[in-house]
C-alpha cells in the first residue's frame, strides 16, 4: 500500500459554461520516506494540487488516499509550508509557532510546549528573533518561521508549496540545505512543489512535471539517481545530473511550446512590406 | 530590544507631528530644510486661523451694522425721529437692552467663554459650601435611613460638558457591545447576513430624532414605575442606536473578508471555532473594526447634541437649546462657545480613537 495515493483526480471550479477545469487525470503514488518534487509553470494548477493533498479542498472526482484512508480534511499528520509563508502578522515568531504546537499537542503543559517552540526556533536559527513580529523579519527569516511552524507539529509528511519561490538565490540555497537536513534526520515523507528544475533535482528522489492547465496532468517521472548528501558545486559536473536536467527542461520546453503554438494559432499578422529606404540614410 | 519612547514618537503616533517641529524651533535644533516644514506645519495653519478670525470679525461687524440700521429704521417708521435718535444713542452707548442680536464677534465669544468659566467657579464654590453645610445633616439622615440631601442647583458649563461626555461614552459602549458581537456573527455566517441585512439597510439611515422617539416610547413604558429621571437613559440608548451601524457594518465586513491565507492557516493547524475567531479572525479584522468604532464615536458625538436637546437630558445640547430659548444678550456668543467646545472635543475623541487604533492593530503592509 502506497503512503500517499492520488487516483484519477479531476478538479474543476465553477459550473456549466463557467466551469474551468484545473486538474485532470492526476495519478500519483508516493512511498513512505520518499522526497518527491513536482515541477511546473506558474499557473499550471500546482497550488490546487497541493491543497487537494493537504485537505483544504476536495477533488471534483477521484480520490486522495493517505495511508489508505481518504483525505477529507486537514490533518496534523500532513504539515504544510505555504508559498506566501502565511504567518499571522499580529503574533510574534514564538507565538506563531506556539499556536501550532499547542494545537498539535493539546495534552502537553505550557512549559513543555514552550520548550518545543524554543527548539524549533533554534533549529531554524532565529533564537534572536523569537519575540519579533513577522513584519520585522526579512523574507528568508519569515520562511524559516513557516518551516519551523510546519515542522514543530511533527508531521509525518511535509508538503511544501513553492516554499522558496520568493527568496533570493543565496537564501534559497541555504534553506534548501536546511530543509534537506531536517528531512534527512528522521526521514519523513516530503512533497515539494516548485518551478525551479535545479531545486527539484537537488532535493528530490523523483521529479514529476506538471503539464500546464487547463486540464493539467502529470507528465512522465524522472528518477534522480544522485547519491546523498548532494553537493551543489559537484553536481554541476555530474553527468547524471546534466542528463536529467536537460531531459526535464527539454520536456518542459516542449510542452511549453505546444501551449504557445496553441495560443498563437488564432493570430493572423497583417502583411507589411518595408517601404523603400533609399535616400533615407544618406 | 526595547524601543525607547520619546516625545517625538508619541506625538507622531497621535497625529500631532507638528508639535515636534515646534519643540525643535524652541530648542534651536531646526535645520534649514526643516524650515519649509515648519512653515507648512506651523505658520500656515496659524495664518489660516488668523484669517478665519479676521473674516469672522468683519462678517460679524457687517451683520451688526445691518441689524443696528434696521432697528433704527424700525424706530423711525414706528415711533418717529426722536425714537430713532434715542435708539441710535442707545446702541452706541453699548447698553445691553438695545444691542442688535446677531452673530457675535470673536471678542464677544471670548468674553462669554471667560464668563462661563467664572460661572463654573462660582457654582463650584456654591456646591462645596452646600455640601459642607449639609454634611452633618446628611449623616443624621443616613443614620435614620433617609436619603441624603443632594445639591440640586444649576449645572455649570463644565458640568454640562462632563455630562455630555458621560452620555456619549455610555452610548458608545452600548454601540460597541451590541455592534461588535452581531457584526462578528453576521460576518461569519452568510445565512445570518441575509437574515439581518434588510434590518441593517432599513435602520441605518434613520434619523437620530426618530431613534430618540422610538427609544422614548419603549423606555418610558419599561420605566413606568420609576420616579427617577429617565432622560439620561433614553439619550444614551438613542445615541448608541444611532451610532452603532458603522461599527456593525465594518465588523461584518472585516470578519467576512479575512485574508484567505489566514483561514487556510487556521484550517491546517486545525484550530477550533472559538480559537479561530479569537486568534485569527478578530485580530485580522481589528483595523476595520476600529475604523468602524472611530466613525461610531464621531457620529455619537454629533447626534448627542440633537438627542440631548430632545430628551432634555443635561449636557451641551441642552445648554445650546436653553441659551437659544433664553435670548439673553450673551446667549448667541455662548452658543458659539459651545460650538467650539463641541468641535474641539469631537476632534480630541477622534485623535484618542486613532491612537488606540494605531496601538492595537498591526500594520497592514507588514502582513504576510
Amino acid at each position: 500500500m502506497a503512503y500517499l495515493e492520488l487516483n484519477n483526480i479531476y478538479k474543476s471550479y465553477g459550473q456549466g459554461d463557467a466551469e474551468t477545469e484545473v486538474l485532470s487525470n492526476i495519478n500519483l503514488t508516493i512511498e513512505e520516506g520518499e522526497f518527491v518534487a513536482i515541477v511546473g509553470f506558474t499557473g499550471s494548477g500546482k497550488t490546487t494540487l497541493v491543497n487537494l493533498i493537504n485537505g483544504l479542498i476536495q477533488p471534483t472526482s477521484g480520490e486522495v488516499l493517505f495511508k489508505g484512508e481518504p483525505v477529507v480534511g486537514t490533518s496534523h499528520e500532513r504539515g504544510v509550508i505555504f508559498q506566501n509563508y502565511s504567518l499571522l502578522p499580529w503574533l510574534t515568531v514564538g507565538q506563531n509557532i506556539y499556536m501550532a504546537v499547542k494545537e498539535a499537542f493539546p495534552k502537553k503543559t505550557k512549559v513543555e510546549l514552550n520548550e518545543i517552540v524554543k527548539d524549533y526556533v533554534d533549529m531554524v536559527g532565529l533564537s534572536h528573533a523569537i519575540n519579533k513580529r513577522p513584519g520585522e523579519l526579512s523574507g528568508g527569516m519569515r520562511q524559516r518561521v513557516a518551516v519551523a511552524r510546519a515542522l514543530s507539529m511533527k508531521p509525518e509528511m511535509i508538503i511544501m508549496d513553492e516554499p522558496l519561490g520568493a527568496l533570493d538565490a543565496l537564501t534559497r540555497g541555504n534553506l534548501q540545505d536546511e530543509i534537506l537536513n531536517i528531512w534527512g534526520k528522521d526521514k519523513r515523507t516530503a512533497l515539494l512543489i516548485t518551478n525551479d528544475v535545479d531545486e527539484g533535482i537537488y532535493m528530490a528522489d523523483r521529479i514529476i512535471p506538471l503539464k500546464p492547465g487547463p486540464k493539467a496532468t502529470l507528465g512522465p517521472e524522472f528518477k534522480i539517481d544522485i547519491e546523498r548528501p548532494r553537493d551543489k558545486t559537484e553536481m554541476n559536473d555530474n553527468t547524471n545530473f546534466k542528463e536529467t536536467r536537460n531531459a526535464i527542461i527539454e520536456y518542459l520546453m516542449e510542452i511549453g511550446n505546444d501551449r504557445k503554438a496553441e495560443a498563437q494559432e488564432a493570430i493572423v499578422l497583417p502583411e507589411l512590406e518595408p517601404k523603400s529606404f533609399v535616400g533615407r540614410f544618406n | 530590544m526595547k524601543q525607547s519612547i520619546t516625545l517625538e514618537k508619541v506625538s507622531k503616533f497621535m497625529g500631532f507631528g507638528f508639535l515636534t517641529t515646534l519643540k525643535d524651533l524652541f530648542t534651536g535644533k531646526l535645520e534649514k530644510e526643516d524650515f519649509i516644514n515648519f512653515l507648512r506645519k506651523v505658520v500656515v495653519p496659524l495664518a489660516s486661523i488668523l484669517l478665519f478670525i479676521g473674516l469672522w470679525q468683519l462678517g460679524a461687524e457687517a451683520l451688526y451694522n445691518r441689524e443696528a440700521e434696521y432697528k433704527i429704521q424700525t424706530a423711525l417708521t414706528d415711533q418717529g425721529p426722536e425714537a430713532a435718535e434715542a435708539m441710535k444713542a442707545c446702541i452706541a452707548s453699548g447698553d445691553v437692552s438695545c444691542q442688535p442680536n446677531t452673530l457675535p464677534s470673536p471678542g464677544q465669544v471670548w468674553d462669554s467663554y471667560q464668563s462661563l468659566l467664572r460661572d463654573h467657579q462660582i457654582i463650584r464654590a456654591d456646591k462645596a459650601a452646600f455640601i459642607e453645610k449639609t454634611a452633618a445633616l446628611n449623616e443624621k439622615r443616613i443614620a435614620a435611613g433617609k436619603d441624603p440631601i443632594t445639591y440640586t442647583g444649576r449645572p455649570s458649563f463644565i458640568d454640562q460638558i462632563v455630562m455630555s461626555l458621560k452620555t456619549v461614552f455610555a452610548g458608545f459602549l452600548l454601540a460597541l457591545f451590541i455592534a461588535i458581537p452581531i457584526g462578528i456573527l453576521i460576518g461569519l455566517s452568510p445565512t445570518l447576513k441575509s437574515a439581518f441585512n434588510w434590518f441593517i439597510q432599513i435602520f441605518k439611515p434613520v434619523s437620530p430624532v426618530v431613534w430618540y422617539l422610538l427609544v422614548f416610547m419603549i423606555v418610558k413604558t419599561i420605566l413606568i414605575d420609576s420616579t427617577e429621571d429617565s432622560s439620561f437613559i433614553i439619550s444614551f440608548i438613542s445615541v448608541g442606536f444611532c451610532s452603532m451601524w458603522a461599527t456593525l457594518v465594518n465588523t461584518a465586513m472585516g470578519v467576512a473578508s479575512v485574508d484567505k491565507d489566514y483561514i487556510n492557516v487556521a484550517k491546517v493547524l486545525k484550530l477550533g471555532p472559538v480559537q479561530k475567531v479569537f486568534k485569527v479572525i478578530l485580530p485580522s479584522s481589528l483595523p476595520l473594526i476600529f475604523t468602524g468604532l472611530k466613525i461610531t464615536l464621531s457620529v455619537a458625538w454629533m447626534v448627542l447634541i440633537a438627542i440631548e436637546l430632545l430628551a432634555q437630558s443635561p449636557g451641551l445640547g441642552l445648554f445650546v437649546w436653553e441659551e437659544f430659548q433664553n435670548g439673553a444678550n450673551d446667549s448667541n456668543s455662548k452658543i458659539i462657545v459651545a460650538m467650539f467646545v463641541i468641535g474641539i472635543i469631537g476632534f480630541l475623541l477622534d485623535r484618542i480613537m486613532l491612537t488606540i487604533q494605531n496601538w492595537v492593530s498591526f500594520n497592514k503592509s507588514e502582513a504576510i
